[in-house]
């Protein structure tokens, strides 16, 4: 009965990586050698994206000035369409921000070997992208600068936040939820860090790798409590990334307005979550590839895997659309009819089709295997996906709060050059910091790609 | 300070046999290095429990604990407010926050826990001076046994840990 156990594994391994890729030093060299021995590669290509990246950073510091300067009014936000880019941004990073951690936790609860080669940058796409959706509420606050009143402590006022609130809940579950993602990416780090440490050719980098590697060693007790470690907080992450995304839904299931007030909000976030995070993966997992030579440690088996979770999100998102389009006929609510009758044929209304194009048409590609297998078109259709979820997430906010129950305050939003800018700026940001990470921290796990090749090899 | 022989090893099949069999010599194994985690190894290897989850289990119930005192506090006794005609104590509304700063503070709590009981951090170890021991972190694997004081016997067991399969065996401080 031993037999067939090894035989699987060795079927796995090869799965997820190509022949050239299937030694230990072959891997830690892939991965280490563009941080390490930076003169042998050509970083013309990073250059270029810092450069643009750091001009539109610029661009969204510009905006984010100008809004604490003069107010949320150079948005195009209006009396009736209170909410607009911002807060569209905002549950767009969130959602992309949860996929990080969801994934890897998930598929290491699951034991999926696929998440050796991608875990690393979905995880520090994860960070990123909270970090900056975090930065959405706070400038549309219209004080900003009271932004801390959100926290409990002992003031003068004698006030204490109110907890009931969606936005209290939004305030501690992003906190946690950074910190927390901070520190299970940064455990999954110390045995890489240590890698990179016993690698470095000069001093500095070994004493920086060495700082962060916390003085790891690789002693049978230390991967005893690792491991334990690693996995409690898998199993922690996956409640507190579904948690974060349910609130998001709630900031909109708690009102009353039509459209909002849908019990089907938290379950249909956390997926619509999943799904633009796996987009995002996929469109940085085809980069990092391209960047790095990575094709022997990030093959088309991992795309085909990463096309079919997106295939199946995609039919669910499309369920979840009926849903509400059903319940609104099927309550008879004459608000909620009318909505649904505006979001297809009302102002917003090309926008609409293009979400159900890019959300639900476009990614049933994804049946065909030579599709799933061609890392460029799940490149394409995984920036059609994030671009239909954006579209998803400003049409959730204009369609109901331009077409509410009092026709008189109807009103439709017009974005204005800030909101463009602040949107363009922010993903300038996240390439900024995901650029930096590249060239700083091992964008693949050695070890656990390690693991993956001796299973592989074990008789 | 203790004297260690440090055997290396190029194979794993070889480097887990070696540690099982070396267990049953008349030399005390002190720890085993790789670069990645091997199953054989904690069975091999009889390590004390770890207290992590137990350590986070009662972090987190705790912090969730005190939020939602925090909150009953603020909200009750404190700060009662009327909102809507809900009850002061909206316990269903009062979860999310001791839910997601449980779970923060259980994860803080299994690193620190997880810090001491592997013993970290320390930024310098014999083990780093003694050329080779780097290839723990890369694709080697280590055996430490403690050395004997004798010469005789120092050669004996350097002869086993090469008898075992070690391409080399290196006397190191730990």
């Amino acid at each position: 009965m031993a037999l067939p156990i090894p035989v699987e594994k060795s079927a796995e391994s090869e799965r997820w990586t190509l022949p050239e890729a299937r030694s230990m030093e072959v891997v830690n060299a892939i991965v280490a050698a563009p941080l390490l021995e930076r003169s042998s590669w050509s970083w013309r290509a990073w250059w270029i994206g810092f450069c643009v990246s750091l001009a539109a950073t610029m661009a969204f510091l510009v905006t984010v000035f100008l809004v604490f300067y003069r107010g949320i009014g150079i948005w195009g936000v209006n009396s009736t369409v209170v909410w607009g880019f911002a807060i569209a941004d905002y549950v767009w990073w969130i959602g992309i921000g949860n996929a990080g951690t969801l994934i890897s936790s998930m598929l290491l609860l699951m034991r999926q070997r696929w998440r050796a080669s991608t875990n690393r940058f979905a995880e520090a796409m994860t960070l990123f992208a909270a970090t900056i959706a975090g930065i959405f509420p706070i400038i549309h606050l219209g004080r900003p600068l009271y932004f801390y009143w959100l926290t409990p402590y002992p003031n003068t006022m004698h006030v204490w936040p109110q907890w009931r609130s969606a936005l209290i809940w939004d305030f501690w579950a992003i906190l946690s939820y950074i910190l927390f993602s901070i520190l299970f990416w940064y455990v999954g780090l110390i045995p890489d860090f240590a890698t990179m440490r016993d690698r470095a050719q000069k001093r500095g980098q070994a004493a920086f790798y060495g700082a962060l590697a916390l003085g790891w060693c690789g002693s049978s007790r230390q991967w005893q409590v690792y491991e334990k470690l690693h996995l409690a907080l898998a199993c922690l992450g996956v409640p507190l990334v579904v948690s974060l995304h349910s609130v998001v839904g709630m900031d909109f299931a708690a009102s009353l307005m039509p459209g909002w007030q849908e019990s089907i909000f938290p379950p249909y976030f956390v997926v619509g979550a999943m799904y633009s995070g796996f987009a995002m993966v996929a469109c940085l997992a085809a980069l990092v590839r391209w960047g790095f030579r990575m094709h022997g440690l990030i093959t088309t088996a991992h795309f085909d895997v990463m096309a079919k979770i997106m295939l199946a999100a995609s039919i669910i998102m499309g369920l979840s659309y009926a849903t509400e389009w059903f319940n609104a006929w099927y309550g008879g609510e004459r608000a909620d009819r009318s909505l649904v009758m505006f979001e297809f044929a009302g102002h917003y209304a090309p926008l609409f089709w293009a979400l159900l194009l890019c959300n639900v048409v476009i990614p049933q590609a994804f049946w065909w295997a030579g599709v799933r297998r061609s890392v460029a078109a799940v490149f394409v259709i995984a920036v059609i996906i994030n671009i239909g979820m954006w579209l998803e997430r400003i049409l959730i906010i204009w369609n109901t709060l331009s077409h509410d129950y009092l026709p008189s305050a109807w009103r439709i939003f017009l974005p204005t050059i800030w909101d463009w800018m602040v949107t363009f700026g922010s993903l300038g940001l996240f390439a900024l910091m995901f650029l930096v990470f590249v060239r700083v921290i091992p964008v693949v796990s050695m070890h656990e790609v390690r693991k993956l090749i001796a299973e592989g090899q074990s008789p | 300070m203790t004297q260690l022989l440090l055997g290396e090893f190029t194979d794993q099949r070889r480097f887990v046999e070696a540690v099982r069999r070396a267990r049953d010599a008349p030399c005390r194994v002190v720890e085993a290095y790789t670069p990645y985690p091997l199953e054989e190894l904690s069975v091999a290897h009889s390590h004390r429990a770890s207290r992590i989850r137990p350590v986070m289990f009662a972090g987190g119930v705790l912090t969730a604990a005190l939020a939602y005192g925090l909150e009953y506090y603020s909200a009750v006794i404190n700060y009662p407010y009327n909102s809507g005609g809900r009850p002061l104590d909206a316990w269903p509304t009062f979860m999310l926050v001791p839910f997601a700063t449980g779970i923060l503070v259980a994860a803080v709590c299994g690193f620190a826990t997880f810090l001491f009981e592997a013993g970290m951090p320390y930024l310098s170890n014999p083990l780093f001076a003694s050329g080779g021991f780097g290839g723990a972190s890369q694709d080697r694997f280590m055996l430490a046994i403690e050395c004997p004081q004798d010469n005789d016997d120092r050669s004996a067991a350097a002869e086993m840990l090469a008898g075992f399969g070690a391409i080399s065996v290196r006397e190191v401080q730990s």
